[in-house]
């Protein structure tokens, strides 16, 4: 158990590197393909010459770009210098660099958005696992009734229906038409129902997409391990129907669950991304696409690398938890 | 994204469809693609989402014609269509009428049906051509890792899950925002749409990659591969001419099935401003739009929202219902 999260660890470090790698090269090999320059960039429209190539010796960007790279981790790890004579700048470990459109340190504005979409993507998970698989149970278990069939068709829309238009939608009745409700973030530390309340209606247009997806999972999962050996078998040793239903049709459900939660946590990133851009919520997603339309290499760098932390993390819980729900796993 | 899964019970009653005409005819040979479009042809549900698919598709290619019919054309300005104080529509329900079918854009009055039968173009052809590249990319990997395995299959697994694991929207949006707007002498919309099918496409390859590899692993023991190695064929004719005509049926219903998540991919690029450039129309890019105005014309966010979802949707039942055709557990 304990080699097996030792390898794991391993195996994230390798993945992070990639991952910073493939990010850097984005944006400092295509440039070059296609003809562009950063130290152009950050020194904005009209910067002559000299200004350029100050910046250029200040951000390191002279450099080949394997070196910037191995700078740039290094940086992460043990904090850096920018130097240029006698102008010397000093960044903390763990330095992401300075912003290139507001010249502020990267690392304060990850930390400052990252609670933001945290909660939105938490809220989120629980909520649709509760209703998604909850949902799926049901359904499954009452195959072929009026509820079946309301729950699947919802399901299927919910799955066509794009975020950010049902986002629109919940904002357009339940906030401008009704007034129950307005999304706002609060710190949960500050006020803890003010925090659920104000981003309600996000959780829930978050969770009906993926809350869709899992009630189909669910269900179809449910009913091929009712019509199993096994649970025939706990029925005729004369198990009660909810023991043999929770005890062991659900656990073997939660296995394929399990699988797709982990592969979801990538793709909850873009989910947060198209419900902070819909509810205006001031997250890391936000963070992304505003330094993406400004070329802001270095945000850019931090929250790709901050997103796939998390990712990379959350799927390691998620093998974890294989092992706990499924007994025919075992991890070596 | 869900893997298609088996939905017991499907595959019972068409069975039982195709037993009980039987007696009534002499026996005949029936193809295996024959009885999927038997089946497939009982199937009201996916035959009427194949049928807007169709639809939709006659509408995409023959947009100048429709438009030119029912229509303005899709850059003009009808001004006199809006309130000069509000910048909403004049007439009710975002100002439909007969000459304007779905109504006009809020403040400069372009008419939203001409832009939403031009969407369907990019929308289709993006999500079609992405589809075909990650299906070319994911059976070609697939099939490799699956018939070499070693190190050959861990090499291609392991990109496979950092793929996967990838935060990938926001990759998309970066990758998409590096490139530039003329790339290699070509200029205009044209290059963004190649950009968006090369990386969408890129990005799904991982999916069918895992199916490919999946079912590889189990044909490739089979006794008609032996056969065929026993007879001297090289990898080459096992690889195409014995393994791929049998994951065929694997591989349509993933196509079908993902032509869905891609169109709402694109969708949510132009949302975030990384799709097809304006003028060109896009119903993502249209929604983006609606996010200022939609509190006064929440129409100008209906139509273009429940274009994405009836496609969407359309495509999915039809995915859904070939899926329950091609399902490998039915028999001849």
């Amino acid at each position: 158990m304990l080699a097996y999260i030792v390898r794991r660890l391993v195996a994230v470090v390798v993945m992070l590197l990639v991952v910073t790698l493939v990010t850097f090269g984005i944006f400092f090999l295509v440039p070059k393909l296609t003809g562009g320059d950063p130290a152009a960039l950050f020194a904005g429209r009209q910067a002559d010459p000299t200004a350029i190539a100050g910046i250029r010796r200040k951000l390191g960007l002279d450099a080949p770009v394997i070196v910037q790279y191995a700078r740039f981790i290094w940086g992460l790890v043990a904090g850096r210098d920018y130097a240029n004579g006698a102008d010397v700048t000093h960044c903390a470990a763990p330095c992401f660099g300075y912003s290139f459109k507001t010249e502020q340190p990267v690392w304060p504005l990850l930390t400052d958005r990252f609670p933001v979409t945290f909660s939105l993507a938490v809220g989120a998970c629980v909520l649709w696992l509760v209703v998604g698989v909850g949902t799926g149970v049901l359904s499954a278990l009452r195959r072929g009734s009026l509820w079946d069939r309301t729950a699947m068709t919802a399901a299927l829309a919910g799955v066509s229906l794009p975020i950010y238009f049902t986002g629109m939608l919940a904002l357009a009745v339940f906030t401008y038409k009704l007034h129950w409700l307005t999304v706002s973030y609060v710190p949960f530390t500050q006020n803890p129902f003010a925090w659920a309340r104000g981003l309600l209606l996000p959780w829930i247009v978050l969770a009906f997409l993926y809350a869709a997806m899992y009630a189909r999972l669910t269900r179809a999962t449910m009913l091929e391990i009712l019509g199993e050996d096994y649970i025939r078998t706990a029925r005729a040793k004369g198990l009660a129907e909810p023991v043999v239903i929770r005890r062991h049709a659900l656990r073997a459900t939660m296995t394929p669950v399990l699988t797709i939660l982990g592969l979801d946590l990538g793709a909850l990133v873009g989910g947060a991304i198209l419900t902070e851009t819909t509810f205006s919520l001031q997250g890391l997603g936000q963070a992304a696409v505003r330094a993406i339309s400004d070329q802001d290499l270095p945000v850019i760098l931090g929250v790709t690398l901050v997103a796939a932390f998390f990712v990379i993390a959350a799927n390691l819980v998620v093998d974890l938890l294989y092992a706990v729900v499924d007994p025919r796993v075992r991890l070596t | 994204m869900t893997a298609p899964l088996h939905e017991p019970g499907a595959t019972e009653t068409a069975l039982a469809d195709i037993a009980a005409d039987l007696p009534a005819k002499a026996i005949e040979g029936r193809s295996p693609g024959r009885i999927a479009w038997l089946r497939l042809r009982r199937d009201k549900v996916a035959l009427a989402g194949g049928t807007v698919v169709v639809l939709l598709i006659l509408v995409a290619v023959f947009a100048p014609q429709i438009v030119g019919l029912l229509g303005h054309p899709p850059d003009q300005l009808h001004e006199d269509q809006i309130d000069p104080n509000l910048g909403t529509p004049i007439h009710a329900f975002g100002g439909i009428s007969r000459h304007f079918l779905f109504g006009v854009e809020p403040v400069n009055g372009r008419d939203l049906f001409s832009r939403v039968v031009y969407g369907a173009r990019v929308s289709l052809l993006v999500a079609f051509l992405a589809a075909v590249v990650a299906v070319l990319l994911g059976t070609l990997f697939g099939i490799v890792a699956g018939y070499f395995g070693g190190w050959v299959d861990a090499l291609v697994s392991r990109v496979m899950d950092l793929l996967l694991a990838f935060p990938q929207l926001l990759f998309i949006i970066a990758l998409v925002s590096v490139v530039p707007d003329s790339l290699w002498g070509f200029t205009g919309s044209g290059v963004r749409m190649a950009v968006l099918i090369v990386v969408i496409g890129f990005f799904g390859w991982p999916y069918v990659g895992r199916i490919v590899r999946g079912q590889t692993l189990a044909l490739r023991e089979r006794e008609y591969v032996e056969a065929a190695r026993s007879l001297g064929a090289g990898r080459g004719y096992i690889l195409f001419r014995e393994l791929l005509p049998n994951l065929i049926a694997p591989i349509t219903v993933y196509t079908t099935l993902m032509i869905p998540t891609n169109i709402l991919t694109e969708a949510a690029l132009s949302f975030l401003g990384a799709g097809v450039k304006p003028p060109t129309p896009s119903w993502g890019q249209m929604l983006s739009a609606a996010v200022t105005v939609f509190q006064a014309d929440p129409m100008f966010m209906i139509i273009p929202g429940l274009a994405i979802f009836v496609t969407v949707l359309a495509f999915n039942l039809f995915g859904d219902g070939v899926r329950d055709a091609l399902d490998p557990k039915g028999s001849r």
